[in-house]
């Protein structure tokens, strides 16, 4: 994963609530086998209305609406958003997985409380440059949490499975303590 | 202490926990299919690890399968296809392939294969892995991310989620079931209501249901945003095991949310109070019961919702007419959700406008609803009888609405382009899809 320490950007403001992972890569893209090239994708079919914002305005910040990313879990949404040259972005509300997933790639969500999202959105339309910083944990100079684990993964780009594997003493505990209740082998 | 179901479930599969780092979960049950796995796979091959434990982890081709002869498979879905096959092989992973029988979508083989038992923790690169939950699993969907840290350590980095309980009392009127009862309750709660919560379904309304009901209300919990759906399991979920060679364990009992638990949230649903439901937008929470008329927008999303769908605020929901009916899908595509659209259409003839298809959940739905006759009793009505596949639920294969077509359709999401770019998508139960394929129009079952 690619480390992330801050982006100084201007931002895209997509307001819109409940912007689904159909919407940001509809599923005719996700037969590819490759992790690279989502980014044409990202939005295909808004895209396709010249009065779309992505068509009308350009940065490495989105400022989304709440609940961005909701539905399916395809990861190809974070690769899409990513691969188009977002590196972070501000909403009050996420899909569960949709956050997960960009946070595994290094694709920065930022959630802040709805009024602050309004008003960096009003900054983002005025045209102004803002930066979102993981060190300092600020973004448009509001404060956001995230959870030290998850910003040291990000800021050195750290490989999670690699972590994991180094607990392999507590998962073999963990696995002759407690024998598979099921097997996938009979079926 | 008073603990929920969710909480002695997570509590059971704690590998490590460590200050200030997220739980290290142990997954039980992995499922895969071809769509979300191949940059996994490749993830492992990149970096020379294996796959942890082959014999918890199971591959289904489901997504991109063609259901019938009509139009073959475009040459991308082949490749992905054959990736999963070639991955499979290597790292060892027993795949349930087309045309072996067992094959199926994915949260319709795990149940019906006996692999979804009470209390396991069961992941899925699918968001609608929250059926599983019907056992009182937790049961999660996951991206390609976490697929590949699971194929790697059979465990996953999870924080610990909020708890929700919907409880749903009184007894429903005849007609009224399982896929109104969560439609109800995604439009009570919205479709950021559940997020960052598992909800656990309770109550009288819950505890007489089947367990293919259950799989119908748990799937569609991610639709209200919740990571997971629970019911604790009870004699119901021991008798549908015991058909699948699952004997009874005794910790099973205690996997029930204790007096007293306390939740994050609370709801309560009387579903004597609840209707038909047809969702009118663009999202599974903006739905109304079969009764009343297309709403007035509330905001510009609604707004921009009913011009998508072509609907003018006021028409009355019946007089929607529709141009194609879907009967499938891992909410409604099992043996009782078939044998519920059947007994409407017995005898009957689809309307002439319509274009209607039944697409079985799995191969063994399909033997079975064979056996049973129910695919004559479609056939003969004018539905297309198909193989099993995720088919026009997500319009990844060659089941797809042509732009402007409307569809009554048994699924999971109504957003835009969902079954097809530029499609209209309609959620119904199955009952009202079939009486909804005779009449043309939304309809309840004479």
């Amino acid at each position: 994963m690619k480390p992330f320490r801050s982006v100084t950007s201007r931002a895209v403001v997509l307001d819109r609530p409940d912007v689904d992972t159909d919407q940001i890569v509809p599923k005719q893209f996700l037969k590819r086998i490759e992790r690279a090239g989502f980014g044409e994708f990202l939005f295909f079919d808004w895209r396709k209305d010249p009065d779309f914002e992505l068509n009308r305005q350009e940065g490495r910040i989105l400022l989304a609406g709440r609940n961005f990313g909701c539905g399916s879990s395809r990861e190809h949404a974070a690769w899409a958003l990513q691969d188009h040259g977002f590196e972070a972005i501000v909403a009050p509300s996420y899909g569960d997985i949709f956050r997960q997933n960009s946070l595994k790639i290094g694709l920065l969500v930022v959630t802040l409380p709805e009024e602050q999202v309004r008003s960096l959105m009003e900054r983002g339309r005025a045209g102004e440059e803002l930066t979102v910083d993981l060190e300092a944990r600020t973004a448009g100079g509001h404060p956001f949490e995230l959870d030290d684990f998850t910003r040291t993964c990000l800021l050195e780009g750290l490989d999670e499975i690699g972590l994991t594997l180094r607990a392999e003493n507590a998962i073999a505990v963990f696995e002759a303590a407690h024998p598979a209740p099921t097997s996938t082998l009979a079926v | 202490m008073s603990r929920t179901l969710v909480e002695k479930v997570w509590e059971n599969h704690v590998v490590r926990r460590e200050e200030g780092l997220p739980d290290l979960l142990y997954v039980d049950l992995h499922l895969v299919h071809e769509v979300t796995s191949p940059q996994a796979f490749e993830g492992l091959r990149i970096a020379g690890r294996r796959v942890r434990r082959p014999d918890l982890t199971v591959a289904t081709m489901d997504h991109n399968v063609a259901t019938g002869d009509d139009t073959p498979l475009d040459p991308l879905s082949q490749q992905q296809l054959a990736a999963l096959e070639r991955n499979c092989a290597e790292f060892g992973v027993p795949l349930l392939a087309i045309g072996s029988g067992r094959e199926g979508i994915v949260h319709v083989i795990g149940p019906e294969r006996g692999l979804t038992q009470p209390g396991l923790v069961i992941v899925c690169g699918d968001s609608h892995t929250s059926t599983h939950g019907a056992f009182g699993a937790l049961a999660f969907g996951i991206g390609t991310s976490e697929v590949e840290h699971v194929l790697a350590t059979q465990t996953l980095l999870q924080r610990r989620p909020r708890t929700m309980r919907i409880r749903f009392a009184g007894e429903p009127a005849p007609g009224v079931g399982a896929k109104d009862y969560v439609l109800a309750a995604i439009g009570r709660i919205g479709v950021d209501g559940g997020l960052g919560h598992v909800v656990e379904y309770a109550g009288p309304a819950i505890d007489a249901l089947s367990m293919e009901g259950r799989m119908t209300i748990c799937n569609m919990s991610i639709e209200a945003g919740a990571r997971a759906g629970m019911i604790a399991p009870d004699e119901t979920t021991a008798a549908y095991l015991r058909e699948r060679g699952v004997a009874e364990r005794p910790e099973w009992h205690d996997l029930r949310s204790d007096e007293g638990a306390v939740f994050d949230r609370e709801v309560e649903i009387d579903v004597s109070a609840i209707r038909p439901q047809v969702t009118w937008g663009t999202n599974p929470g903006m739905v109304v019961s079969i009764d009343d008329a297309v709403p007035e927008p509330a905001d510009e999303a609604a707004e921009r919702a009913l011009a998508y769908m072509g609907l003018e605020p006021g028409t009355p929901i019946r007089e929607i007419g529709v141009d194609r009916v879907f009967i499938g899908s891992c909410t409604n595509s099992r043996i009782e959700d078939l044998r519920a659209a059947a007994a409407v259409v017995r005898g009957k003839r689809v309307h002439p406008q319509v274009r209607a298809m039944v697409v079985p959940g799995s191969a063994r739905v399909k033997a079975q609803a064979e056996v049973e006759g129910l695919d004559r009793i479609f056939t003969a009505a004018g539905f297309e009888w198909r193989r099993a596949g995720c088919s026009m639920c997500l319009g990844m294969n060659p089941d797809v609405l042509a732009p402007g077509e409307r569809c009554a359709s048994t699924s999971n999401r109504n957003f835009e382009g969902r079954q097809g770019a530029g499609g209209r998508t309609h959620l119904v139960s199955p009952a009202i899809a079939a009486a909804t394929a005779l009449a043309g129009h939304f309809e309840v079952p004479a």
